[in-house]
């Protein structure tokens, strides 16, 4: 029996040529319906939460609907509204400017760390794993630590001003500006362990001949990194960039946290995300408006993700 | 290369340099938390040791509100997104990567266009989707949108397509049946990255702020994150409460990570380079 069916397999297995990449046909035929009820729960979940959403977001930008009822097609009148709203602005202002300032923090400082940890000296494990412990807490618990080390009377603060060096505590959680500043701290501060775990990854693919060549061609540590490990990891770098740039669009609790869910003095501070759940939110929100600002913010991630996409594609992985 | 001792000590002096960074802040919290109402919290210099170290505040913070009953609530969706995205990702990835029918193609391509929708850009819509199904206000409307991401979806397609096809094959000569075929001998097989998957999906609910916020307003059904943060707004004056809630938020998923961070690192470097 089991030799008329490893017969009958090879028959299956050579009936003509197959397309490169597809996965083979399997031996056993399956009903028509089995791949679809697999995929049920995945595929169910997958358009009702994400995809159908995403066209209803786009249809919604163009009325003024409200939770409850509303809904009448308003053409660009919240496209109009956004260009005069200056809170609109502010967010938007707030929301590049964090792009701007954490992407290029966050590019550097977790390849210096990755760097750091690579060499294998005794308690590096130790030492990467406590690394992570700001990646692995929500941004909640990390946000209610910082504001209580940044608060006036605060560890930071106390520290200055003992050391004599400020007399006045800063006003690092109560300035608007100060507190946007922080909680890019914050974020870059929370991130440096997620992006080394990436760049350590990549790392472990350079070729050690290469640095020993550099070496034995009279490169000191400085040189070498510069001119074997950076070219080395040039794509790496690029997909940490694009990465962090798309999180650093969807920053929101960072800033609510430590502004105590206020925004900041005269809502200074708000980025993207925080508007959109303020504008949008609960029973009288207008829902139309902050799906119009719901879909600048997609804009604004989306050639960040194409690019990931692109970097996942070159590798061959997805 | 030779290292020299000065090299070996100066990267010893950059690493607890960056320890101290990373865990000094999470030791102060803890610190705090363990400081007596009796005792100054704001003295300069500051102490890192308690002078009496007591756990009162652990059961004061439980007093002014429920922060165990947000713990079980997080626990109960972490547990679910857990179980949802193991069971359902693996089903899923596995007819995508091992089942020949019309339509993968534009099945596959679904959950890939999802990747560049972030939640935040549906959230609004979302929410108006989870309320028209009744799930306002519930801790099932908290879960039900993460229950399967479809990056777990893709990242168990590409362990199954990694498999070798010779196991399955002979399994199925032995008559097993598809499920058979997925359950007892391709399950077993990407248990690294169903590891991965798992971790990540709970750390991922368990850390979740805007959802919840958005989606709940009874405070019994509060997670701990929104729980916590409406703590820190009524009682900012006491420190210590903040901190101890802060504790019982962040303890467990320490231990977690460090009894799997094996597991973590091996896949996560994977994982993110993945999705």
């Amino acid at each position: 029996m089991g030799g008329a069916a490893t017969a009958e397999r090879v028959r299956v297995d050579s009936a003509g040529p197959r397309r490169a990449g597809k996965p083979r046909a399997p031996a056993v035929r399956h009903a028509r319906y089995t791949p679809w009820l697999m995929l049920a729960a995945a595929l169910a979940t997958t358009l009702t939460f994400s995809l159908f959403p995403f066209f209803n977001t786009v249809v919604l930008s163009f009325t003024n609907a409200r939770p409850l009822g509303g809904g009448e097609f308003t053409g660009l009148a919240n496209y109009r509204e956004m260009a005069s709203d200056e809170l609109f602005w502010i967010a938007l202002r707030n929301s590049t400017l964090y792009m701007l300032v954490c992407v290029p923090l966050l590019v550097m400082l977790p390849l210096l760390l990755a760097v750091l940890v690579a060499k294998q000296l005794p308690g590096t494990a130790f030492f990467r794993a406590s690394f992570f412990t700001p990646v692995v807490a929500s941004v909640v618990v990390v946000g209610l630590i910082w504001n209580w080390m940044l608060g006036t009377n605060g560890l930071v603060n106390g520290v200055l001003q003992s050391l004599h060096v400020i007399t006045e505590p800063i006003g690092f959680v109560t300035d608007g500006w100060l507190l946007l500043f922080s909680c890019m701290a914050v974020t870059v501060w929370k991130g440096l362990g997620y992006y080394m775990v990436i760049y350590l990854a990549a790392l472990a693919n350079v070729p050690a001949e290469l640095h020993e060549a550099a070496a034995i061609d009279g490169a000191g540590p400085v040189q070498r990194f510069l001119r074997v490990t950076l070219p080395a990891l040039r794509s790496t770098m690029v997909l940490v960039g694009a990465l962090s740039a798309i999180s650093a669009f969807r920053v929101f609790t960072e800033v609510y946290v430590m502004s105590y869910g206020s925004g900041g003095p005269g809502q200074e501070s708000i980025t993207l995300v925080f508007y959109v759940q303020q504008v949008g939110r609960g029973l009288d929100g207008s829902v139309g408006y902050a799906s119009a600002i719901s879909l600048v913010l997609f804009v604004l991630t989306l050639g960040f993700s194409v690019l990931l996409l692109r970097l996942h594609r070159r590798e061959d992985r997805l | 290369m030779r290292t020299t001792r000065g090299e070996i000590a100066l990267r010893y002096a950059l690493l607890l340099l960056v320890f101290v960074v990373s865990i000094g802040p999470f030791a102060w919290q803890l610190a705090t938390s363990l400081k007596a109402p009796t005792e100054d919290i704001y003295t300069y210099p500051p102490s890192l040791l308690p002078e009496d170290p007591t756990l009162a505040n652990y059961g004061r913070v439980a007093e002014v509100v429920p922060v165990w009953r947000y713990a079980f609530n997080s626990l109960l969706v972490g547990v679910a997104t857990v179980v949802s995205n193991c069971v359902f990702a693996a089903m899923g990835g596995y007819a995508l990567a091992r089942m020949v029918f019309r339509g993968r193609g534009l099945a596959a391509l679904t959950f890939l266009a999802t990747l560049l929708i972030p939640g935040e850009a549906v959230l609004i819509s979302v929410f108006l989707t989870v309320r028209s199904m009744g799930l306002a206000d519930t801790l099932t409307g908290v879960w039900l949108p993460g229950a399967v991401g479809a990056i777990n979806v893709l990242l168990l397609r590409n362990a199954f397509l990694a498999l070798p096809h010779e196991v399955e094959d002979a399994a199925a000569v032995d008559g097993a049946n598809t499920w058979q075929r997925f359950w007892r001998v391709a399950l077993p097989s990407v248990k690294g990255t169903l590891a991965v998957v798992a971790i990540l999906s709970f750390m991922a609910a368990w850390d979740d702020f805007l959802w919840p916020l958005i989606i709940l307003s009874d405070p019994d059904k509060y997670t701990l994150t929104v729980g916590l943060q409406s703590l820190s707004g009524t009682f900012s004056n006491d420190q210590r409460l903040v901190a101890a809630g802060t504790m019982i938020s962040v303890a467990p998923l320490l231990a977690m990570f460090f009894a799997l961070q094996r597991y973590f690192f091996k896949g996560l470097g994977e994982g993110a380079l993945k999705g």
